[in-house]
């Protein structure tokens, strides 16, 4: 059986679709976090795969830009949860609702 | 030389350095310090005017329009102002005069406002009003004219409610401010016109533009409502009178010599459009004019307040310039400008000087035989009297006379022999007023009473030594100025006299002023192309006019007994009940029809806005539920929606 590009492609889609449902159902921010960046790193998958298939460069650098963001997005995401953990006894993702309209 | 008319920037700056440093450092200066400065900067401002005539005379006739863009003002879209100042021979002869005028009258407010304890405010005022009138007058686009003409308002509103503490100053200043936005209403829709119509406000493109005659009719006959509003034309001349309420220099300077005529000025600027109106439209402004002159010397032929008088003649002499405008004789517009600037500034300041050596007292019934006591004030007066009388050589025959021939000549002027009557009827009752007025002051029997004992303040007996509270004359920073005012009140009218001489290439002629402004001006048919003989017919029959009327009016009102001549008619000494009409007019059934505009403004132009308000709360208070608080629940929601694009273009995109 060959590796052909829709492999990666599944595989891809397996590992958003975890990283989706667990966005969705867990409520520690931490997990969370983790399942952004499965998400994130799922379409970086597709990306290379695309990039592999289709011979174009592209592919391969927007999944530097990707991992870039990514990195900030985790600084900014674990200094708001630090904050969170230092004013109140646990950060559940729940119980975070000052904002609600 | 040339450069040097690039130099118009300077004429703004010193006062506006001066307003500034006053403001900030006034107080700290006091008095006199605070004085001198804003004299020297003026002073400055003057030469500067100097400086750039001179560049401009060294130009060739047709290249004298300096412009000078100091930067960008506003820019929005097709719609561009820059704060460029334009330096013509119009704006220049405007500055020279105004900062000369303003120079002499800011040194002789140095001795009028000793000992007030706003002393250097004044000067403050002073000096802003001074940039906003240059500004005003040097401005190359309708929107940097109308900064200055909203300036020159605020000032004078400043100035005339001066001594605020009483009520009637305070309410003269609202009357004049509120008065003169009803013409800046039709300034602002000129200037939107002219933006709608030119593409530009700039003059310098609005004159090279094309424009229809109905266009340029609606444009020149709103610029006229503006004009009517500072120049105190009828029906908005109200504020005016009430406007001696200020300082006598300020009636001097704003009231009478310079910011009054911006109208006129402005009308003479845009010329070019007003010569594309139809031909009613001059007919109407010269009308209006004519109207104005006549009403304001009748009603000044009826007061007994020495300022009240020159008030009514200022209205009646800017009606005048008016007239000129509306026959199409600009150069007589602009002449009688500043030979009016000369003498009426020269008449308020001497009048300054009669109130100030008569402590205050402004009632001409209560004054009599005052040249003994304050001689050069009289004989200073006497010359600003026969100036605005129109005796030949004073500067107001000259100008004067130029205006009548102006409106002999041009037949397109509706009815133009029976304004030329008119307006040689309103010249005359100038005489008669005005001879009222010195004979009254300074001749006859004197009648001072002290207010208090009802004594005489001075010994009847020549030989007896006057008592302490008597008529005295003014100090040298008041009666300086007078001489220098007195000397060009005389001497005015020799720049623009109608002699000439020769043929072909030798001839020449005295008409030094109108060859001056002749790039500035549309020249047409309305050149005066009368004849000499016709000339000097015209001016003997006005000088004529003129004597007959002063003799008249000496016989009548000079009375040795110390009498005061025969009374007006009540009406004339309550101005025609004008002012009383519009204010029961506007305190009755007005305040009605105001009252239910206010009505309509609160409820259907408040309403609509509340409405569309009260429209974005309730949508708000739909939309907040969204807002959960649960960032699991947005996760889903952007989940679905994504899917939900992608079904879209997945089903969509691809049919």
């Amino acid at each position: 059986m060959e590796l052909t590009p829709t492999w990666y492609l599944i595989l891809a889609a397996i590992l958003f679709a975890i990283g989706a449902v667990g966005l969705l159902v867990r409520r520690n921010p931490l997990v969370m976090f983790m399942c952004v960046e499965l998400m994130l790193n799922a379409v970086n998958l597709t990306f290379v795969t695309f990039g592999a298939d289709l011979n174009d460069i592209g592919g391969e650098i927007s999944v530097f830009f990707v991992l870039v963001v990514a990195a900030a997005e985790v600084v900014v995401g674990l200094a708001i949860i630090v904050a969170i953990m230092r004013r109140r006894s646990g950060a559940t993702a729940d119980d975070l609702a000052v904002l609600r309209g | 030389m040339e450069q040097l008319a690039e130099l118009v920037w300077l004429v703004p700056l010193f006062p506006l350095l001066g307003f500034i440093t006053l403001m900030f450092a006034g107080r700290r200066l006091g008095e006199p310090m605070a004085g001198w400065l804003a004299t020297a900067a003026m002073g400055g401002s003057f030469v500067a005017s100097v400086a750039v005539f001179i560049g401009l005379v060294s130009l060739d006739s047709e290249d004298r329009f300096v412009e000078v863009e100091l930067f960008d003002w506003v820019v929005a879209g097709d719609f561009s102002v820059d704060i460029g100042l334009l330096a013509d021979p119009l704006s220049v002869t405007m500055i020279l005069f105004i900062t000369g005028v303003a120079t002499l009258i800011h040194l002789y407010s140095i001795a009028y406002m000793h000992g007030d304890p706003n002393f250097s405010k004044f000067f403050v005022y002073l000096n802003m009003f001074a940039f906003s009138m240059l500004m005003l007058v040097l401005g190359d686009n309708l929107l940097l004219t109308f900064l200055g003409w909203e300036g020159v308002g605020a000032c004078s509103y400043f100035l005339i409610s001066f001594w605020f503490k009483e009520e009637a100053n305070a309410s003269a200043g609202k009357k004049a401010f509120v008065t003169n936005r009803v013409g800046d209403f039709g300034f602002m829709l000129a200037t939107f016109l002219a933006f709608f119509t030119f593409g530009s406000i700039e003059y310098g493109e609005m004159f090279s533009g094309e424009i229809g005659s109905s266009a340029a009719t609606a444009i020149a006959l709103l610029l006229f409502v503006g004009a009517a509003g500072k120049s105190a034309q009828f029906p908005l001349y109200l504020w005016l009178p009430d406007a001696m309420a200020g300082p006598t220099p300020v009636s001097a300077l704003i009231h009478a010599a310079t910011m009054v005529t911006s109208g006129v000025y402005l009308l003479a600027r845009v010329n070019p459009i007003i010569h594309e109106a139809n031909q009613w439209a001059p007919s109407l402004i010269a009308w209006v004019g004519l109207f104005t002159a006549l009403f304001a010397a009748t009603i000044a032929l009826g007061q007994d307040d020495i300022k009240k008088v020159l008030a009514y003649s200022t209205v009646s002499q800017l009606g005048f310039m008016v007239v000129a405008v509306g026959t199409g004789v600009y150069v007589a517009a602009l002449f009688h400008m500043i030979t009016h600037a000369f003498f009426k500034a020269l008449l308020f300041l001497g009048s300054g000087s009669v109130i100030h050596g008569m402590h205050e007292d402004q009632d001409m019934k209560n004054y009599g035989g005052l040249a003994k006591y304050m001689p050069i004030t009289a004989g200073t007066f006497l010359i600003g009297w026969l100036a605005i009388a129109g005796i030949p050589p004073f500067s107001g025959f000259w100008s004067k006379d130029e205006i009548l021939v102006g409106i002999w000549d041009n037949d397109d002027v509706f009815l133009n022999e029976v304004l030329f009557v008119l307006l040689l009827g309103a010249a005359a009752l100038t005489a008669i007023y005005m001879t009222r007025l010195v004979v009254l002051t300074f001749f006859g029997k004197p009648r001072w009473r002290d207010e208090i004992t009802g004594e005489a303040w001075v010994a009847a007996d020549d030989d007896q030594p006057l008592p302490e509270r008597h008529p005295h004359e003014s100090p040298w920073q008041m009666t300086l100025p007078l001489l220098a005012l007195a000397g060009l009140a005389f001497a005015g009218g020799f720049i623009n006299m109608p002699f000439s001489w020769g043929s072909g290439d030798s001839k020449g002629d005295t008409k030094y002023l109108e060859h001056w402004l002749e790039p500035s001006l549309v020249w047409d048919e309305h050149h005066v192309s009368v004849s000499g003989g016709v000339k000097i017919i015209l001016a003997i029959v006005a000088t004529l006019c003129a004597a007959l009327a002063i003799a008249w009016a000496w016989r009548t009102y000079n009375d040795e007994r110390g009498g005061t001549g025969p009374d007006a008619p009540e009406i004339l000494s309550r101005g025609w009940r004008y002012d009383e009409s519009v204010s029961n007019f506007m305190g009755g059934p007005g305040r009605k029809g105001f009252d239910l505009l206010t009505r309509f403004d609160r409820t259907v132009i408040d309403g609509a806005v509340n409405k569309v308000g009260e429209l974005v709360r309730l949508d708000g208070t739909l939309l907040r539920r969204l807002q959960t608080g649960l960032v699991r629940s947005y996760a889903a929601l952007i989940g679905v929606g994504a899917v939900a694009l992608m079904i879209y273009f997945l089903v969509v995109g691809n049919a």
